[in-house]
């Protein structure tokens, strides 16, 4: 059952990143956007997100209760020492999913479409970047249980520049998801050809971002290099990413909407696995050779069994009806030529 | 201020604020799905305008309370790491159903909300009617995770361990199904209220008048029959509680002195350092006779418990009778309501009736507020009653009075674009809704 709720955690996590990523993205997208163009891109991402955009998040909280309930040392320490950061991504995200409804809801289309405007286009660019540096924080080495001062508990735990490049990247990949997904939703070839350049510019965001972090990496002793090649898995998950990356750009020009967003979806999971797969079971890797494992740190083994079976239940519900929803919202596109 | 009471006010004003949205999330679905019922059945555009006005309405209260939620999963454990890294385990479970309703709400809000003219008319009706039973669902699981820290099971304890977990007994503890019993008909009291009060409002200004007429009938008939069951169930939590923590019934009723006979104080304000009561009125042997049927009952007072692990009397008795003066209040309301549509038809168009319910439309909330700062505030010093202090489960981290102020000035701002907007919808609801005036 251990493994159960594990496959859930990377699972929904994943979800997470694809799915919320893609939503952040949008917003992304909109901050990048010439200003002729911002009201078209947000009415086309609105009609393409509107529908799922609440259930997208809801993988946040499933990552949350599984870490609670299975591993809650590891919520804890996370709790403690990256508090700042996890307390500005949820300002991030409180800001982004009200602006999101009250612009679209408001009963007044007037000047205050202006300010939502401003609050979720930022807010959609800060809330990945401090999901990145918590991600980059967890593993960095950074966090520091026998820290003396409050800046090295609870500031250089988070504060530094690997960090900030892993947030860097992950809004240049929620921003490329983003991009490829809207690439289906065009309406018209202008449409289409605008968000095909937009792809390729946030995938070279992208590009330049994974160079900051290995640069990063390099400056911070971290070995990143050995991390993500030092094993067969990791090799492999690099390379087929790349791959994919290789197929999506041959491929976007060529109208094969489906495709190039399973491609980019499996790129980043492979990405995920890459760099995920070196520290399991560990995920939070500590200053001095502290870390936090799924295995050895796990919680009550009564209670994991019971969130395993809330899970796989829940799923049963959860999975088709998303399926449906997405499915449902999708049919249908006007034919492009 | 410190740390401390930093953490405490930021938890109690993000509950507090949730609270609002939550209780609206899990209520109005079923206003919405009796209004569309009515516009399947009769083909009256009245009755698909109002679901849609409140669609409107809800999809603003939705998003804020599923952002406000998210705060709360993480601030369990920003503010209150030790108290986690025991109890998630233990009080897990009702938290991963709750996940799980929670989602398929979601889900199903989705389908409702985009799904107009796109589905089979009675499947677009059952997705509401879904969003709703998970909405009511989510907020019973969430409040059995409450009762747990109120009546911790499921679970040994020995020199600050937690073992033999058992997470089905730790969620179906013996406080689950009063506090969610009454937690559910106040949500439906409180939204109840609110709404039938701004359609009653809409009426007395003589705007669209069928629209907020009908609203009206539909939201207050939810809100008083709530309102005329919740007593009964207030009863049964206050026996419940009677029961289980004799320290927070203490404080509720301010009673510093163990007592054979012990009375009902209606009223009046407590003294914690001379353990006396100012300007109450006790109606004897009352308070022994509501918890056991008997005036004779002994009802533990404060003197039998250690003064460390007193509850805050004052704002918890004081809390408690606001909110037993407002459930009366919205009971006496009621029974005219129910009075009128019975046997004084008439009663229905006057504004006297009308202006009663606007009078009324805060009072279901403020209830709701009140009585969970009993519930909370007379738990304290415990956040597992009995076992870990609220004290002892406090980040290390300090500087939460930042945080707090932060986050104070988040939630009072959101209010306020809130009622912005909702100000703004009932003013368009002629013009989006083809209503001739």
């Amino acid at each position: 059952m251990l493994y159960v709720v594990i496959i859930y955690l990377w699972t929904a996590l994943l979800l997470y990143l694809l799915l919320g990523g893609a939503d952040f993205g949008a917003g992304i997208i909109e901050l990048f956007t010439s200003d002729k163009n911002k009201d078209k891109t947000s009415n086309t991402l609105y009609r393409a997100i509107g529908p799922v955009w609440e259930a997208n998040h809801m993988w946040l909280i499933i990552v949350i209760v599984i870490l609670f309930t299975g591993f809650p040392e590891i919520y804890s320490t996370v709790s403690t020492y990256l508090h700042i950061p996890l307390a500005i991504m949820l300002l991030g995200i409180i800001a982004r999913g009200t602006a999101f409804a009250f612009r679209h809801y408001d009963a007044v289309q007037d000047e205050m479409q202006k300010v939502y405007n401003k609050i979720f286009r930022y807010s959609s660019f800060i809330t990945p970047l401090f999901l990145g540096i918590i991600a980059g924080s967890a593993v960095g080495g950074r966090i520091d249980p026998n820290a003396s001062g409050f800046a090295d508990a609870f500031i250089f735990s988070w504060l530094n520049l690997f960090s900030f490049s892993v947030g860097l990247f992950t809004v240049a990949i929620c921003g490329y998801l983003a991009a490829i997904f809207i690439i289906g939703e065009a309406r018209t070839d202008a449409g289409r050809k605008r968000y095909i350049i937009k792809a390729r510019s946030m995938n070279i965001a992208a590009a330049l971002a994974g160079i900051l972090v290995f640069f990063a990496a390099g400056l911070s002793g971290i070995p990143l290099a050995k991390w993500l090649f030092g094993n067969p898995v990791g090799i492999v998950a690099i390379t087929a990413a790349l791959i994919s990356l290789i197929a999506q750009w041959r491929l976007i020009s060529k109208g094969k909407i489906i495709i190039i967003r399973v491609l980019a979806g499996f790129q980043i999971a492979m990405i995920l696995l890459a760099t995920t797969y070196y520290h399991y079971p560990r995920v939070i890797v500590m200053k001095g050779g502290g870390y936090l494992s799924l295995l050895e740190h796990r919680g009550d083994d009564k209670a994991i069994t019971a969130l395993a079976l809330a899970l796989l239940i829940g799923s049963l519900f959860i999975l088709p009806a998303l399926v449906y929803l997405m499915y449902s919202f999708q049919k249908k596109k006007p034919a492009l030529k | 201020m410190n740390d401390f009471i930093a953490a405490r006010s930021q938890m109690a004003l993000s509950l507090a604020f949730h609270i609002v949205f939550s209780c609206i999330g899990m209520v109005m679905p079923f206003f919405m799905a009796v209004a569309h019922y009515y516009y399947l059945r009769s083909g009256k555009i009245v009755y698909r305008n109002v679901t849609k006005a409140w669609s409107r309405g809800v999809a603003i209260f939705f998003a804020t309370g599923a952002v406000s939620g998210t705060v709360l999963s993480f601030e369990l454990g920003l503010l209150w790491p030790a108290f986690m890294k025991h109890a998630g385990p233990i009080f897990g479970l009702p938290f991963s159903l709750e996940g799980t309703a929670f989602f398929i709400e979601a889900i199903a809000l989705g389908f409702f909300l985009y799904g107009w003219d796109r589905f089979n008319k009675w499947f677009h009706w059952f997705t509401g009617l879904v969003v709703g039973i998970s909405g009511l669902l989510s907020g019973i699981l969430v409040v059995a995770a409450n009762a747990w820290m109120n009546s911790p099971a499921g679970f040994e304890y020995a020199e600050g361990r937690y073992f033999n977990i058992d997470p089905l007994k730790a969620m179906f503890n013996d406080a689950w199904f009063s506090q969610a019993l009454h937690m559910c008909i106040a949500a439906f009291a409180a939204t109840g209220f609110a709404v039938a009060g701004v359609h009653a409002y809409m009426v007395l200004r003589k705007k669209n008048i069928a629209f907020h007429t009908k609203a009206f009938r539909i939201a207050a008939v939810f809100a008083c029959a709530a309102a005329i069951l919740q007593p009964l169930s207030g009863d049964h939590s206050a026996k419940n509680v009677a029961k289980r923590q004799p320290a927070k019934l203490a404080a509720m009723e301010a009673v510093f002195y163990t007592q054979t006979h012990s009375p009902l104080l209606i009223g009046g304000i407590p003294d914690e350092k001379s353990k006396t009561v100012k300007y109450g009125i006790e109606i004897p042997g009352m308070l022994s006779f509501m918890i056991s049927g008997n005036s004779g009952t002994e009802v533990k007072g404060l003197d039998q418990i250690r003064e460390a692990d007193h509850p805050p009397v004052l704002i918890t008795h004081l809390a408690f009778q606001l909110m037993v003066a407002l459930g009366m209040l919205m009971f006496a309301i009621s029974i005219l309501y129910f009075f009128s549509l019975w046997k004084k038809r008439s009663w229905q168009e006057k504004p006297w009736l009308l202006k009663l319910f606007v009078l009324a439309i805060p009072i279901g909330f403020i209830a709701v507020e009140a009585g969970w700062t009993v519930t909370e505030v007379g738990r304290q010093p415990w956040i597992i009653y009995g076992f870990m202090r609220t004290a002892d489960a406090v980040t290390p981290m300090p500087g939460i009075v930042y945080s707090f102020y932060l986050f104070t000035a988040v939630y009072f701002s959101l209010a306020l674009i809130v009622c912005f907007m909702l100000y703004r919808q009932i003013k368009m609801v002629p013009v989006l809704y083809d209503i001739p005036e």
